[in-house]
């Protein structure tokens, strides 16, 4: 019979030990699974996060946890907490303390795939660099979006013509 | 298409069939995505959970790859029911959970599934027999490109694909193969190979059971890093570590094969015994004795069996497989029991 309902068969042995006591627990399979509900809680990667979270300029750290993202309302506080964020503008409010916590994840800040979404949108605003627009726009072509193509030329044209302009300019 | 024909039919991945399926089980491709301006799952309200779900369903109905994929909400669906994806590596464990506003959008063939409000508004996964990642990336990069013309990703140039944990940012990708290393196990050899495979930047677990002590001797190796490496690279490295995986694996199955030929024939002898003749068999023995009788199989020593059949028992064993072909709740005992009456049938 069940240790808790008392109802049931009990089908499930369970031995528990706390503080050096062994306790057997006989169980039937639903209290069983209310008890294994407690044990086997889901421990993984992200869970470890939180012992990262403060990657960040340790003085800064106490603003840090007040930074709440415009966008959705999450604070980095959250973050700590349960090792996700709260949506995709979270990142650009949380930078100075996600940068650091990227970069120990992946030994990287920075993104190096072959891949945009094909409705790109972000990555224009995005990109700020000559560089990065030019990759971006390469990526467009050979997605055959050539109306983002287009915009990221004249984006290109734009910030050349400037730095050509400094340069006369010296 | 209903789930009753997923328990008449092989799933693609289980066929035993694709480059080195003797020992790669199967290979599988996932890309965490997130519609932009949209909170992510954990953080979004009704309204926006809601949304996500709508979109997905749209978009899907348009896609032609997943032209007559089901598109399930979980809440329309049992416990049992539930489990049962699980079990058939369609969806993750935690998908299962607060299903309110997830669904699972799932091809005829069951190669290719979206999770849908999981951590991330979509998981989508492709997943095949052998070691084939390449195709499975193929696959499931002209998929991420169609569905992105149906909705916008969230994505930065910095950053790449945004997700909900910062572990999968970047390309979002995460590639793993499930490969069965009973020769390596079984020569105390693993734990060696295991150490090397994770200092090289993956990461390895068992499938059954935790970190060398897998049950079954299949482990689970997929990519650690997703951001500042390129999806190609990220699949190249898998591959080429699995091949090394591979012929140390095969080099050892000979070696035992003349070396320790006695006790190898003598455990796959009584695991083929045990499995024709036990009337209750819990999960754990089964794919312990499975796992030996696949090597058998492999090593010829086994000749009226073959590979698909051995991984096909490796699914149909589990739970919610057994209360499905059953039709009815087991509770453990009698599970054991339909288990050993099922292998029985099955192993003759």
């Amino acid at each position: 019979m069940c240790d808790i309902c008392g109802k049931k068969d009990a089908t499930v042995h369970l031995t528990e030990i706390i503080n050096d006591k062994v306790t057997k627990l006989h169980l039937c399979e639903d209290c069983a699974k209310d008890k294994g509900a407690e044990m086997e809680e889901h421990f993984g990667l992200s869970d470890l996060l939180a012992g990262f979270a403060d990657l960040g300029v340790a003085a800064e750290q106490e603003i840090g946890e007040k930074i709440k993202c415009p966008s959705c309302g999450f604070t980095y506080q959250d973050f700590k907490k349960v090792g996700r964020l709260g949506c995709s503008e979270c990142y650009e409010a949380f930078k100075k303390h996600l940068v650091p916590l990227l970069k120990r994840i992946h030994g990287s800040e920075r993104h190096i795939g072959n891949k945009v979404p094909l409705t790109i949108g972000k990555s224009v605003k995005d990109a700020t660099t000559l560089q990065e627009l030019k990759i971006g726009m390469e990526k467009a072509i050979q997605l055959e979006n050539f109306e983002e193509a287009a915009k990221l030329r004249d984006k290109i044209k734009e910030i050349e013509s400037k730095e050509k302009a400094t340069k006369e300019e010296k | 298409m209903t789930l009753e024909d997923f328990l008449k039919q092989d799933s693609e991945w289980l066929k035993g069939t694709g480059p080195s399926a003797n020992i790669v089980m199967s290979s599988r491709t996932r890309l965490a995505r997130n519609i932009e301006k949209l909170s992510f799952s954990n953080w979004a309200d009704k309204k926006q959970l809601e949304r996500v779900n709508s979109i997905v369903r749209d978009a899907v109905r348009s896609v032609s790859a997943l032209k007559n994929s089901m598109f399930i909400n979980l809440k329309d669906i049992n416990e049992v029911d539930r489990l049962f994806l699980v079990e058939r590596h369609l969806m993750s464990p935690e998908h299962a959970k607060d299903v309110e506003y997830k669904a699972l959008v799932v091809d005829p063939k069951e190669m290719i599934s979206i999770m849908v409000n999981e951590e991330d508004h979509l998981r989508i996964q492709v997943m095949q027999s052998g070691l084939s990642l390449k195709d499975c990336w193929a696959t499931i990069n002209e998929l991420d490109n169609e569905l992105s013309k149906k909705m916008s990703f969230a994505y930065s140039a910095k950053w790449g694909y945004l997700t909900a944990c910062p572990t999968n940012t970047g390309t979002g990708l995460r590639a793993s193969v499930m490969v069965h290393m009973p020769a390596l196990v079984f020569t105390n050899q693993i734990s060696k190979v295991l150490e090397a495979v994770a200092k090289l930047g993956l990461n390895v677990r068992g499938l059954y059971g935790e970190g060398t002590e897998a049950t079954g001797n299949i482990f689970q190796i997929s990519n650690q890093v997703s951001l500042g490496m390129s999806e190609e690279d990220i699949i190249d490295n898998i591959e080429r570590i699995t091949n090394q995986l591979i012929s140390r694996e095969e080099a050892t199955r000979k070696t035992i094969l003349t070396k320790n030929r006695a006790e190898l024939v003598d455990r796959v002898s009584r695991a083929y015994g045990t499995l024709k003749n036990a009337h209750i068999i819990t999960s754990n023995e089964t794919v312990t004795l499975l796992s030996a009788i696949r090597l058998g199989v492999d090593l010829g020593l086994v000749k009226n069996l073959d590979r698909r059949m051995i991984n096909e028992l490796f699914i149909l064993t589990q739970p919610a497989h057994l209360q499905k072909l059953e039709n009815r709740e087991l509770n453990p005992n009698e599970r054991d029991i339909k288990r050993a009456d099922l292998i029985r049938g099955k192993i003759k």
